[in-house]
């Protein structure tokens, strides 16, 4: 364990990590706690903590068959982080309407790897058949590959990407510690400080800002809602809230980071009107700055070649990404065949509100479905392909012309 | 792939392994907008030196104080900001909790010892409370099954063989005490709305509360209501505590209300006793409940009363808390009252017994009706204002 862990963190405070490596070993869970856990296997087998999931519909519940929890159960990662915990906000939300959800959350980086029996089959339902064990994903930032990235702006109101980055060698949200938390926000934050020129901005506290300031934020699609979704209040993430949470954003208010809501960072890049691209170079040159700001002062992100960017939720790994569009539809969307569309371009609509919300009148939210096994150059390339045909239906429909539903794109790279 | 074998509990301790690498200060919670019992308490020092410490069964000083962190504060009365999480929180977290406790009890202090009296023949009166003001009459309390954690930290197994044991237990009773279990994941929606709005089924678990200490996890997975056919007697399973029980009526018959309440007690402890289980109980602090809020007698006995005048009156707050009574919205804790229709019930829980409680609803009540009257036919109540109980 001290191996593989250690190898992972390069420049943190290898003292900590390795003190907590040896103690975890050393003591942790050991001799006292093996007695209890005997004891409690006799009382209480796993079939009898084994979830009613009968009325839900989740990716988790979907794939949690009782032999796989009666051998994850007991386990813990190093940070001991269990599988009860992975799965809580799944046991406790049977589904959305809206929107199939994941119904389960890593605690830290090794979630992934401990839980894996769990969470591959979960990964392979969300991602569209992306096997983590065979495949790996293609990480690609290069802003200066996209085309046609500037769209009608009588059609799209607003463009916006976004992606997450964790820490690597803190807990993730669910999980992390309110010193985790402020951590996480202390190395963000001072690495943020060293942005110039049109990314240089500051930081607000979420603890200390004004009410009003922080509405102001809220309906300028700034910032993060305050937790009442139960898909995040279930998994434990609004702990302590608003202790250690907090929005940085530039001067210019078109390049913004979120500190400690569902992820360590949440990193966008937004502005009204449709030039995408200016939005995804914008996205590429910050996020570069912002991990070789963090690297100088001897931290990393959380990645791997089978999981791309290690994040809370599994449907954000690999880019993270989504890149979207605020885009009016009036004909379109009351065509029957819009939800077959969208689904071949591999795009998804929401409210403007966001993942919970409904649409309200004919603007919706347009967005990349699809995040692990396409780089990030791939799918803002296939929003924009996508967004430019939608504006093109729409354009028939209002001459009266017919429309066709497209053939779907494929999903990963062969 | 490394990981810990033979996790204490199923979702484990959340990290307090973890947080003994980071120092006390760097894990304090910023309590500096907070108004509740556990923030005036929680010192940084007192945070030190608990926060290395958990329960047998793996329960922290985070697990316990993080309702209270969530939660800086209610508007509408001083929430206590910590839980228990099992039977030993109470002593393994005692230097947090008897300073919560004497805070919240009037002054219970930990030497203190508390007597139980469920004889119903000492309560005196309480069968003619005027009908044209109360509305209905209830008497609550908790109960705690010794061996097994508390909603706050019990595994999905514990809560069903809570859930089990409780059911023996309850399907044993007869007479006008027979009745029938409702398991809540197989109640219809109708079923349950209908049981919300007779006021017999506990809320689905949406206050802030009740969701940061834990308590809804797993909702609706053996949890349950039991009643009796005459819907006169209720029992809540794995809400806030393992058992809660319930006597009420339409009415003022608070004495009757009473009776049973005592009667079906006294009945179900028993039965759980000839299968070998006995209820969380010690001469110091009672029977042991979740929030330190119910320790003792966790008993809340109460009416719905019309007050219009009253409680316009610039005197209602002062009346009530010198007859040891408090005001609710007719919903329940969380809400407001409608409409001039007030639940009143007693202010304590620990530090007197059943029989006493039940005594001071029963003559407060009285009192308020009177006041009512004389408010209605304008004339002054001065000369009724109690002195402090």
């Amino acid at each position: 364990m001290a191996n593989s862990f250690t190898r992972m963190i390069s420049g943190r405070n290898t003292a900590l990590m390795m003190a907590m490596g040896a103690s975890t070993l050393a003591s942790g869970y050991l001799l006292s706690d093996s007695t209890a856990a005997a004891e409690r296997m006799r009382t209480y087998p796993p079939s009898a903590d084994y979830p009613d999931l009968r009325k839900h519909n989740n990716c988790m519940a979907a794939a949690l068959t009782p032999s796989i929890y009666a051998r994850l159960r007991d386990r813990a990662t190093t940070h001991n982080w269990t599988l009860d915990q992975c799965i809580q906000t799944g046991v406790d939300n049977p589904g959305h309407p809206f929107i199939k959800t994941v119904g389960m959350v890593a605690g830290d980086e090794e979630s992934y790897e401990v839980f894996s029996e769990l969470f591959d089959p979960v990964i392979k339902d969300r991602h569209n058949g992306y096997d983590p064990r065979t495949m790996k994903h293609p990480t690609d930032l290069d802003s200066s590959k996209i085309t046609s990235g500037m769209f009608d702006e009588r059609y799209v109101l607003s463009s916006r990407v976004r992606t997450g980055r964790s820490i690597r060698g803190l807990s993730l949200p669910p999980a992390c510690t309110r010193s985790e938390r402020r951590e996480v926000e202390r190395v963000v934050v001072t690495a943020l400080s060293g942005l110039k020129g049109d990314l240089a901005g500051r930081y607000y506290s979420l603890g200390e800002m004004s009410q009003r300031e922080q509405q102001q934020l809220i309906d300028e699609h700034f910032l993060f809602d305050k937790p009442v979704s139960p898909l995040l209040t279930s998994a434990g993430m609004a702990r302590d809230w608003p202790d250690a949470r907090g929005i940085w954003h530039n001067n210019e208010k078109n390049f913004l980071i979120w500190i400690n809501e569902e992820d360590h960072s949440r990193i966008i890049s937004m502005e009204k009107g449709g030039n995408m691209k200016r939005v995804f170079e914008r996205f590429c040159k910050g996020l570069k700055q912002v991990e070789h700001l963090i690297q100088e002062r001897g931290w990393e992100f959380m990645w791997n070649e089978r999981l791309g960017y290690i994040l809370t939720c599994p449907s954000n790994l690999g880019t993270g990404l989504r890149a979207g569009v605020h885009i009016r539809l009036p004909f379109l969307s009351k065509d029957p065949r819009f939800g077959k569309i969208l689904e071949n371009l591999r795009l998804q609509k929401r409210g403007t509100g966001g993942v919970d919300t409904a649409a309200t009148g004919d603007t919706f939210d347009i967005s990349n479905l699809d995040r692990l096994g396409k780089s990030e150059v791939e799918l803002v390339q296939l929003v924009i392909d996508g967004v430019n045909y939608l504006i093109e239906c729409e354009k028939r429909l209002e001459k009266g012309q017919d429309i066709k539903i497209p053939a779907p794109i494929s999903q990963f790279r062969k | 792939m490394d990981y810990n074998q033979g996790a204490t509990m199923p979702f484990g301790n959340t990290h307090n392994q973890m947080k003994m690498n980071y120092s006390a200060e760097q894990e304090y919670p910023d309590l500096s907008k907070h108004n509740n019992h556990m923030a005036k308490v929680l010192t940084p020092a007192i945070y030190d030196r608990l926060r290395s410490k958990q329960t047998p069964s793996g329960f922290t000083l985070d697990d316990v104080i993080q309702t209270g962190v969530d939660n800086p504060g209610h508007p509408f009365i001083m929430t206590v900001g910590c839980v228990a999480g099992d039977e030993e929180t109470y002593e393994v977290f005692k230097e947090l909790l008897d300073p919560v406790i004497e805070d919240r009890h009037g002054g219970y202090k930990p030497s203190d010892k508390h007597k139980t009296d469920l004889n119903p023949d000492n309560l005196k009166g309480g069968d003619d409370l005027d009908p044209n003001y109360v509305l209905s009459s209830r008497v609550r309390t908790g109960r705690s099954i010794r061996g097994f954690c508390l909603p706050p930290h019990c595994s999905r197994g514990e809560r069903r063989m809570v859930e089990k044991l409780s059911n023996e237990a309850l399907d044993s009773l007869t007479g006008d005490l027979k009745g029938k279990y409702y398991a809540l994941k197989n109640m219809t929606d109708a079923e349950q709305q209908q049981l919300i709005d007779d006021h017999f089924l506990f809320d689905k678990p949406v206050s802030p509360l009740l969701l940061a200490s834990g308590m809804a996890r797993d909702w609706p997975d053996a949890r349950g209501i039991w009643h009796n056919d005459n819907k006169t007697f209720l029992v809540w399973v794995n809400e806030e505590d393992h058992l809660r029980v319930i006597s009420m009526q339409k009415g003022g018959n608070m004495k009757e209300v009473f009776n049973r309440f005592c009667t079906g007690l006294t009945k179900i402890e028993s039965l759980f006793k000839e299968k070998g289980h006995e209820f969380m109980w010690n001469e110091h602090l009672g029977y042991v409940l979740t929030c330190p809020s119910n320790l003792g007698t966790g008993l809340r006995a109460g009416v719905h009363m019309k007050l219009p005048n009253m409680s316009k009156h610039a005197k209602f707050e002062e009346v009530l808390k010198r007859l040891r009574l408090q005001k609710r919205g007719t919903g329940g804790v969380d809400t407001a009252a409608v409409g001039g229709v007030f639940d009143i019930s007693n202010a304590d829980r620990l530090g007197f017994s059943e029989v006493e409680l039940v005594q001071m609803v029963v003559d407060g009540v009285k009192l308020l009706t009177e006041m009512e009257k004389r408010l209605e036919k304008g004339q002054s109540i001065d000369d009724l204002i109690p002195a402090q109980k």
